[in-house]
This record gives C-alpha cells, sequence and structure tokens, in this order.
C-alpha cells in the first residue's frame, strides 16, 4: 500500500517508499523495477510525479537506467544495507525525540526500549 | 513541451456578471491539470469556451493554435457537467454513435470499461442510476485517443470505489501527447493524480502551480490550501 501525508511534496515521499521496500528485500538487489506505470496506477499517483521520484532514485545509485531493458535496483549489497541503516537511524533518531520530549534523557530512553523489549 | 490551450485575456460576462475575468494562461501537453475554484467561479464556463460551446466576450482561446471548430472538436475530448447523451439509447448504440462520430474513438477500450465497472450495454441509458451514467459517460470520453480531454466533475456523482477506478483509467491512458483538464471539488481525491493545480476565483486566476511545488514551498496539501484561500 501507498500512503501520503498531507505536508510533505509527493515526489518524495514516493521516494521514501521506494527505499524502504528496497530496503526491506520486497523490491531484490538486481531485480527489475515497476515502470513509471505500473507505480503510477498501483499508487494513483501522476506519471511525471513518478518519475521525479525515480530519478532521484537514480541519482543515489540505488537504482541504476539501462537504456532499453528498464530500471534496475543496485546489486551493490554494501549500499543497500547502508540504506537500510540510515533509514533505522532515521526512526531512533525519532524515538529519542519523542522521548526528549516526555522528559527522558538519552540513557533513560534506551533503558526504557531494552525494558520494553523485555516485556514483550 | 508544446502547448495545446492558450487563453489571452479570456472574458466573459453573463449581462453585468463577469464569470471569466481577463484570464491569461497556457496548458501543455503531458500533463493532468486540475482546474479548483468554489461554485460560480467560472470553471465550466471557462471549459465551454475551451469547447466552443461558448464565445468570449473578449479575448481569445485557442486550442492547438486554433481557436475552437472543427479541428480542435477533433482532437478534443469533452465530458460536460451536465449529460448530453440522447437517453433513450442504449449503452451498445452510444458506444457505436461515438464510433461513428469520432475517429479516435477506442471501441475495445470503451468495451473493457464497461465490463470492468460491471455496465451492461444492453441497458438504456435513461434505466440506469444517476452515478452509473456518469461512468458511461466518462468511458465514453475516455475511450477517445485525444490530445486533450476535458473533463467538467467527472467523479462527483460516483461512489468512491470507481473514483478510484476512474483515476486510475485516467492515469493508465496518460501518455505525453495529451493534455488532461479536470474540474472538481473533490481535491482531496486527484490531488496527488495533478502535476498542475489552477485555482480559479471570480472569474481570475489566483494560483498556477505543480502540486509538489505547492507541497514544497507551503508545507500543506492543494486541498489544505484550497480551505485557506476560499475560507468562507
Amino acid at each position: 500500500m501507498w500512503d501520503f501525508t498531507e505536508d510533505k511534496p509527493i515526489y518524495l515521499q514516493l521516494t521514501e517508499q521506494m527505499c524502504l521496500r528496497i530496503a526491506n528485500g520486497t523490491y531484490r538487489p538486481g531485480d527489475k523495477f515497476p515502470s513509471v506505470r505500473d507505480i503510477a496506477t498501483e499508487a494513483g499517483v501522476n506519471p511525471n510525479t513518478v518519475q521525479r521520484a525515480f530519478a532521484e532514485l537514480e541519482r543515489s545509485g540505488i537504482v541504476c537506467a539501462q537504456r532499453t531493458a528498464g530500471r534496475f535496483i543496485t546489486e551493490d549489497s554494501q549500499m543497500i544495507y547502508k540504506l537500510r541503516e540510515d533509514l533505522a537511524k532515521e526512526h531512533a533518531d525519532n524515538y529519542l525525540k519523542k522521548m526528549a520530549s516526555l522528559g527522558y534523557n538519552r540513557n533513560e530512553a534506551a533503558d526504557f526500549l531494552s525494558k520494553v523489549k523485555e516485556e514483550l | 513541451m508544446s502547448i495545446i490551450v492558450e487563453a489571452r485575456e479570456l472574458t466573459k460576462r453573463y449581462g453585468a456578471d463577469t464569470a471569466v475575468d481577463h484570464l491569461d494562461l497556457t496548458l501543455e501537453k503531458g500533463q493532468i491539470i486540475g482546474l479548483l475554484g468554489p461554485n460560480g467561479s467560472g470553471k465550466t464556463t471557462f471549459i465551454k469556451m475551451i469547447n466552443g460551446l461558448l464565445t468570449p466576450t473578449s479575448g481569445i482561446i485557442l486550442i492547438n493554435g486554433e481557436k475552437p471548430g472543427v479541428n480542435s472538436k477533433r482532437i478534443t475530448s469533452y465530458l460536460p457537467e451536465r449529460c448530453a447523451l440522447p437517453d433513450w439509447m442504449r449503452i451498445d448504440d452510444l458506444v457505436k454513435m461515438y464510433c461513428d462520430f469520432f475517429t479516435d474513438f477506442n471501441r475495445e477500450k470503451a468495451r473493457n470499461m464497461l465490463a470492468d465497472l460491471h455496465l451492461d450495454e444492453k441497458k438504456t441509458y435513461k434505466t440506469l442510476s444517476k452515478g452509473n451514467r456518469e461512468k458511461v459517460q466518462l468511458i465514453l470520453a475516455m475511450a477517445r485517443e485525444a490530445e486533450l480531454y476535458c473533463l467538467d466533475e467527472p467523479i462527483g456523482g460516483v461512489d468512491p470505489a470507481a473514483r478510484d477506478y476512474i483515476l486510475r483509467t485516467i492515469l493508465q491512458n496518460y501518455n505525453e501527447e495529451a493534455a488532461v483538464l479536470i474540474s472538481t471539488h473533490l481535491i482531496q481525491d486527484v490531488e496527488s493524480t495533478l502535476d498542475r493545480a489552477l485555482f480559479l476565483k471570480e472569474g481570475t486566476l489566483v494560483l498556477n502551480d505543480t502540486v509538489d511545488n505547492i507541497r514544497e514551498k507551503r508545507g500543506k496539501s492543494v486541498d489544505a490550501l484550497f480551505r485557506e484561500v476560499f475560507a468562507c
């Protein structure tokens, strides 16, 4: 499912959600990437917006365009590993910020997370 | 990109009322454009002038460089806000009529869409529900391989599932050689499918920008901006 929030450009949200799918293995290294039209109709998004998101992915090297064959996901596992870690860092950072707004310092926030993990 | 619609100082008055007021605007091929504005802001008047159904009081409207006429109608597919189809006809007869009328009509495409939306071709148009009539009209308009689609309130009367199907159909039909102009109040539903949003207020253009530029610059959706600009 593709979901878009109100506050950010749609192409950025598309880029983020495609990165997530690459990081979590929905799209696998070396696989052919869906076409603009496929994503546009699946996500209900303007094809030019999809094109713009693809351009972002190509610029970062996560996706490579091959002239006639289409786009492929990088086979560079190092790059995908880093992508996944960057996304995880973002989540961790958000968590720390939210906990800080409740008055937890970083250590307390980390301890709290371990505690919750034990309980589950 | 090439220009498909050009309006210069375009004005339409009905007696003392000015419906469209010195509108300057160009629309390019390869874009899906939302014509947005509250009731009475001039959306339908503008679309009718594009389609040669109203004559401008002053100013100029050009479709592919020409004034509305036989040539512009050949390349423009128009979905009026109100039904213009003879309601005693069966759906399959309407398809045949469109086939005879428009050389760019793709019968196969029309029949596939009718099947997708579970519309029985043997039914008479006037026996259909309001929503199903709107679906038939939209299918007939979208089954043409036109260079300009003018859709006046295409999703207002249909249920959310059919709305999704219609928007997907518009996206599937997208090509670089055609422009789609959609007038609607249902901004939230169409926002992600649009390249560009036009805000019409009392016949003048108060905003003309891409959806993502609007979101980037203002940190809010087109829908939220509309509610702000047109707050009552």
